[in-house]
């Protein structure tokens, strides 16, 4: 029995050291960092124009793609789970691809797409519309990266609960509409809500496919992620790592909600 | 269709627009070889790291108990809501040029290894952690009854029953991996040759207007991810097949 709880203790030991190593340590140190000299060099390093121009950009690209890609998910969990056409097969592939794909990936697509020599590139120049390094391109590509989250929340939720009171709904005379609000959408609000949380966690963060995308141009294009590879680089730690801390913090609030709402999945 | 599928098909299209025979060119030049091998070598070497490490944090977090346990538990998950830029950042920040404990290892492979290994944590660990969940205690304990030591019953009753688990969090790891760019590129340097990987290699050829060499490294990452997607979906299909059956 005794050496049984030392391999435990051993192995607890192991576990407890690898997270600290890579994760908790390096994260510590990081907030240590920005606080060392107090809350002043921070706070002076947050307030930067061209630093708050980053964080709205990036708000307003979360803002965009997370409700395209809430309507987008819920509506493919349906088509996935409740409908059979040709080409489910590839849908349920296509939805997870961009889980596995590099963001400089999905970046150099879109850049090839949107380009001046890209497909519409062309047309879109000859109507004067700018949508590579600018916003529009900006959204596509943060859309694109988050895109599967909503619909993988929702898929099991959807599979689990059957669909027998939807049938009871429709045969007593609720049209498809009423029967998605009343009857759906309640009981998978878990589920559309845990996703939608991830896919906003997802939009924040989004670094490579719009590093590509956006041009990086300081006080325009220049998203939050953007904006802590440019400070580093211009060898103002105290700014990265004050961008990284409200990026981190808004992380770590993530975790929370997630964390929070797990058990209510459950019962719900 | 429109969002995924399109883009994808401007990068395929981009990448044998000029013939076969450049993108053969760019796609075997000596610099792309170089930083596809450092990518698979490292992405090979941190999934086998997580399978180790990951199935000791999924054990402890199960089988153990210790104050603090649920908070470890929910940290597992911080590296997928980290930006990964973030990640990159805090790796240096205590293995970096200012290191407090007095470790550099900016610019090199180990820096890679440690940013991947950071952005993978959680893949082995939340995929082992439900099945070893299910797996009841009372089995392990049989097994030490009956006169197997720690290492046998780990080897002939759990392994045999999380090894599904373990592969198809190391294809996911692996595939995160591979395609990893914001938590590398600030650390590595970028090297040729040294410490370069596929997505960091991509990304220059793109700066300096070489589209074509950046499509073609671009589809083969894309061919590699989609190999990864297929042993998940063949690892899900073989590991529940006595559920079907």
């Amino acid at each position: 029995m005794h050496s049984a709880r030392l391999d435990r203790l051993g192995l607890r030991f192991l576990a407890l050291a690898y997270l600290a190593v890579i994760l908790v340590g390096p994260l510590a140190i990081v907030f240590w960092r920005t606080f060392e000299h107090g809350l002043a060099p921070a706070w002076n390093a947050l307030s930067q124009p061209d630093t708050i121009h980053a964080f709205k950009l990036t708000l307003i690209i979360t803002a965009i793609a997370v409700p395209v890609n809430t309507v987008f998910g819920i509506v493919c969990a349906l088509a996935i789970v409740r409908r059979s056409f040709p080409g489910k097969g590839l849908l349920n592939a296509f939805i997870d691809l961009p889980l596995a794909l590099s963001p400089v990936v999905v970046g150099l697509s879109l850049f090839l797409l949107y380009g001046r020599q890209g497909w519409f590139g062309g047309w879109l120049d000859d109507h004067g519309i700018q949508v590579l390094f600018a916003l529009p391109a900006m959204v596509i590509a943060t859309i694109f990266v988050s895109l599967p989250f909503v619909a993988r929340e929702v898929v099991p939720t959807l599979r689990e609960i059957g669909d027998e009171q939807e049938q009871a709904a429709y045969t007593l005379g609720a049209g498809g509409w009423q029967t998605f609000w009343r009857i759906t959408l309640p009981s998978i609000r878990w589920a559309v809500i845990y996703g939608v949380i991830l896919t906003t966690a997802r939009c924040l963060g989004e670094y490579g496919a719009v590093a590509v995308v956006s041009g990086r141009l300081q006080g325009q294009t220049e998203t939050a992620t953007l904006r802590v590879q440019e400070r580093y680089e211009s060898y103002d730690f105290a700014g990265a790592y004050a961008i990284s801390i409200v990026l981190a913090t808004l992380a770590i609030l993530v975790l929370v909600a997630l964390t929070v709402l797990r058990p209510k999945e459950g019962t719900s | 269709m429109v969002i995924v599928g399109l883009p994808l098909a401007a990068l395929m299209w981009k990448a044998t627009s000029d013939g076969t025979q450049s993108f053969w060119d760019a796609a075997t030049s000596p610099e792309a070889i170089a930083a596809l091998k450092l990518t698979l070598a490292t992405a090979v070497l941190v999934a086998l790291l997580n399978a180790v490490l990951g199935t000791v944090t999924a054990w402890v977090l199960v089988r153990d108990n210790f104050h603090g346990k649920a908070v470890v538990n929910a940290i597992i998950d911080l590296p997928f809501a980290l930006p990964t830029i973030v990640a990159g950042l805090t790796i240096l920040a205590l293995y970096g040029p200012r290191s407090p404990v007095g470790i550099d290892v900016t610019y090199t492979r180990t820096a890679i290894v440690l940013a991947m290994m950071f952005v993978t944590l959680p893949f082995v660990v939340r995929t082992v952690q439900p099945v070893l969940e299910e797996l009841e205690v009372e089995v392990e304990e049989a097994a030490r009854s009956l006169g197997a030591g720690p290492l046998t019953t780990f080897r002939r009753v759990i392994f045999p029953n999380i090894f599904p688990g373990i592969l198809s969090g190391m294809a996911l790891a692996f595939a995160k991996a591979v395609g990893e760019f914001g938590a590398l590129v600030i650390i590595t340097g970028n090297l040729p040759f040294k410490t370069e990987v596929a997505s960091v290699y991509i990304f220059s050829r793109i700066e300096s207007g070489d589209s074509t060499a950046a499509a073609a490294v671009a589809v083969e990452l894309l061919l590699i991810s989609f190999a990864a997607l297929l042993s998940i979906g063949a690892i899900r299909h073989l590991a529940t097949r006595h559920e079907r059956a």
